[in-house]
């Protein structure tokens, strides 16, 4: 109980520490003056004026902030400087499905990817297979997303359409999973995979060294010596030793893409999702926006950590149960 | 039964690739009722030679024999291996802090090498385990059994060691320095545990490289001396009228316990060959106090009765 209400304070700390953060920095931005925005071109200084006043920025910053702040979490109804009435509250969580679905379809690809290559980079340590499996991470790491997202899109949208291989792809976009659960995981599969090369790529080699790691130990030794034949000694005991550096660095990258660092692949798919919104709100320099999402980051940020730190202590009990005050 | 060969080590040769050769020449016998202590120094070849029994050796060209029980171990395939490990012999080793996994509950780790041997079901193997924890004299066996190995003390987790290691019954017990890592309280306990362990239920091979633990709990000793078995026989005649001058000056490296106390503790010049430079002849011969020209020539084991060694002196 107490971890937990620590865990809500630090929580708190973070969110408002970003949110002073990114409201200072958009007002020392220069030529962000929403007030001439919002007036529109060619506006008299005595219209420009007026509108100051009436959306008070002729306030002091701290009085705006904490404004902007009851907006958008007390009365949720924070509007757009750019699209006037348009309620970036209701936009975020419009679009959070849209990303929660991208990135849980990438994550299962990742991880079952990174799995796979993993293990038999491991098992054939040293041989070609695990050579050529090292240089094909490489270009997985190193092939830009939004590079890859085109040209699976040039392949399977138009060049290759008609074929049997792609004839099933929909057109780009989303279809809710409430509207067709099948239409939904069609539209988002070459989505995810693009988004989880990448990361198949970094996986497999992080947890290839740490499966040949896992080998050496003692424990494994133990295993070997009780009469463990090779696919338990694999998967019940190395992968068991070895999972949880890959585990810590799992809950952040996907608390990072959750939070809109799937921007790429969702702006090349047409993917209406927390990354498209962030684009759109730094591209016109619509603080509410920016803050909205920027706000929803951090928060899956704060929980995915706080998730994976329960986890970690359920998968290796040497970490203390009562390190967090109980 | 007591009297026939369990193990049979012969001539065993272990060739590393990069370390060179490490085992040359190992020769022992383990005999059913038999606690069998290996000595050597670090290095020596004495937990190789454990190892090897079980097929755990680091990769490299093993040559020679490896009898268990009227079976050829070398002719093993990887299958055969996996059901003699932890079933007709079993190991435990020096840390067990580190021997366990350290992320699992001790009960089912001793479960799974019961149900990887045997028909049993989950509870049965664990009803086993908690009677097997109680035979080795663990306090509330129920509870030690849902405990990680982390939160035992050192004594316990050794002891839970050595009650996985018997829960298949096993013929022979290969026990890896298991009590170097221990208090001298909990050494004594643990040695009193695996002598009555080698009274009644399995041969072990004890490997250390203390004199004191081979005096105390063994009923017959090999010396090893880089990577070659240089004597073996019962305990008290080897530590009494040892052989072979390494013995001998190994014993003598003793502190007497009564007597007047010496200037200095006699030494062994030099160090043990390297296995680079590991001699043709015998091992010993740069070291040794009594070499002549017949020690170019690695001497067989010689001897009469059941002590034996490598040495030209011995008639």
């Amino acid at each position: 109980m107490k971890g937990l209400a620590s865990r809500l304070g630090q929580m708190m700390l973070v969110l408002f520490g970003i949110s002073v953060l990114v409201f200072a920095v958009f007002f020392a931005t220069p030529g962000s003056d929403p007030s001439a925005r919002i007036a529109g071109r060619g506006a008299s200084p005595e219209v420009i004026e007026r509108v100051r006043h009436a959306y008070g920025f002729d306030r002091p910053l701290p009085m705006r902030y904490l404004t902007m702040m009851d907006h958008l979490f007390i009365s949720r109804n924070l509007t757009s400087y750019v699209n006037h009435g348009q309620n970036v509250v209701s936009e975020v969580f419009a679009a959070a499905p849209v990303t929660l679905s991208l990135v849980l379809w990438a994550a299962l690809f990742w991880v079952a990817g990174a799995l796979v290559f993993g293990m038999i980079g491991a098992a054939f340590q040293g041989g070609w297979i695990d050579r050529l499996l090292s240089f094909l991470a490489l270009i997985g790491l190193s092939i830009p997303v939004f590079w890859l997202g085109e040209m699976v899109n040039l392949v399977s949208q138009s060049r290759f359409h008609e074929s049997w291989l792609f004839s099933w792809v929909p057109p780009l976009g989303y279809v809710p999973f409430a509207t067709s659960p099948l239409g939904w995981a069609k539209g988002l599969i070459l989505p995810a995979l693009t988004l989880a090369v990448a990361f198949i790529g970094l996986y497999s080699r992080v947890l290839r060294t740490d499966l040949l790691t896992a080998m050496q130990d003692d424990a494994l030794r133990t295993a070997r010596a009780k009469g463990v034949g090779p696919w338990r000694l694999w998967f019940c005991h190395a992968l068991r030793l070895s999972g949880l550096s890959a585990l810590s660095l799992f809950g952040l990258d996907f608390a990072q893409l959750l939070g809109g660092g799937a921007l790429l692949t969702e702006v090349v798919f047409a993917l209406p999702g927390v990354g498209h919104l962030t684009y759109q709100g730094l591209s016109t320099l619509d603080l509410p926006l920016i803050m909205a999402t920027v706000l929803y980051a951090a928060f899956f940020v704060v929980i995915a950590n706080a998730m994976i730190d329960g986890l970690y202590r359920l998968l290796d009990p040497r970490i203390g149960k009562g390190s967090h005050g109980g | 039964m007591a009297g026939d060969a369990l193990l049979t080590v012969g001539e065993l040769r272990l060739r590393h690739r990069q370390a060179g050769v490490l085992l040359d020449g190992v020769s022992l016998t383990v005999k059913r009722g038999q606690i069998l202590g290996v000595v050597g120094e670090s290095g020596s070849g004495k937990s190789l030679t454990g190892l090897s029994v079980l097929g755990l050796q680091p990769e490299g060209s093993l040559s020679g024999t490896l009898a268990f029980d009227g079976e050829d171990l070398t002719r093993f395939t990887p299958r055969d291996w996996r059901r003699f490990r932890g079933h007709r012999a079993a190991m435990i080793f020096q840390d067990p802090m580190t021997a366990f996994l350290p992320v699992r509950r001790i009960g089912p780790q001793i479960v799974e090498q019961i149900r990887l041997h045997t028909k049993l079901s989950r509870q049965a193997a664990s009803e086993r385990v908690v009677s097997l924890l109680a035979r080795m004299g663990v306090p509330s066996p129920e509870q030690t059994a849902q405990r990680f190995p982390h939160e035992l003390s050192g004594g316990l987790r050794q002891r839970a060691m050595i009650a996985m290691a018997l829960s298949c019954d096993p013929e022979l017990l290969i026990a890896d320095e298991p009590t170097t890592a221990l208090d001298v309280t909990v050494q004594a306990q643990i040695l009193t545990l695996l002598k009555e362990i080698g009274a009644r239920e399995a041969s072990v091979m004890l490997i250390t490289h203390d004199m004191g633990v081979v005096a105390q709990s063994c009923t017959d000793v090999a010396v090893l001396y880089a990577g070659v078995v240089i004597e073996t026989g019962p305990v008290a005649s080897v530590l009494q009228t040892p052989l072979h001058p390494y013995t001998q000056a190994l014993l003598t490296a003793i502190p007497p316990m009564d007597g007047p106390r010496p200037e200095r503790l006699p030494v062994i010049e030099g160090v043990p060959p390297s296995p680079e430079t590991r001699p043709s002849g015998c091992v010993f011969a740069p070291r040794c106090p009594q070499i002549s020209p017949e020690c170019a020539v690695r001497p067989a084991m010689r001897g009469e009765g059941a002590h034996r060694a490598a040495c030209v002196l011995v008639a």
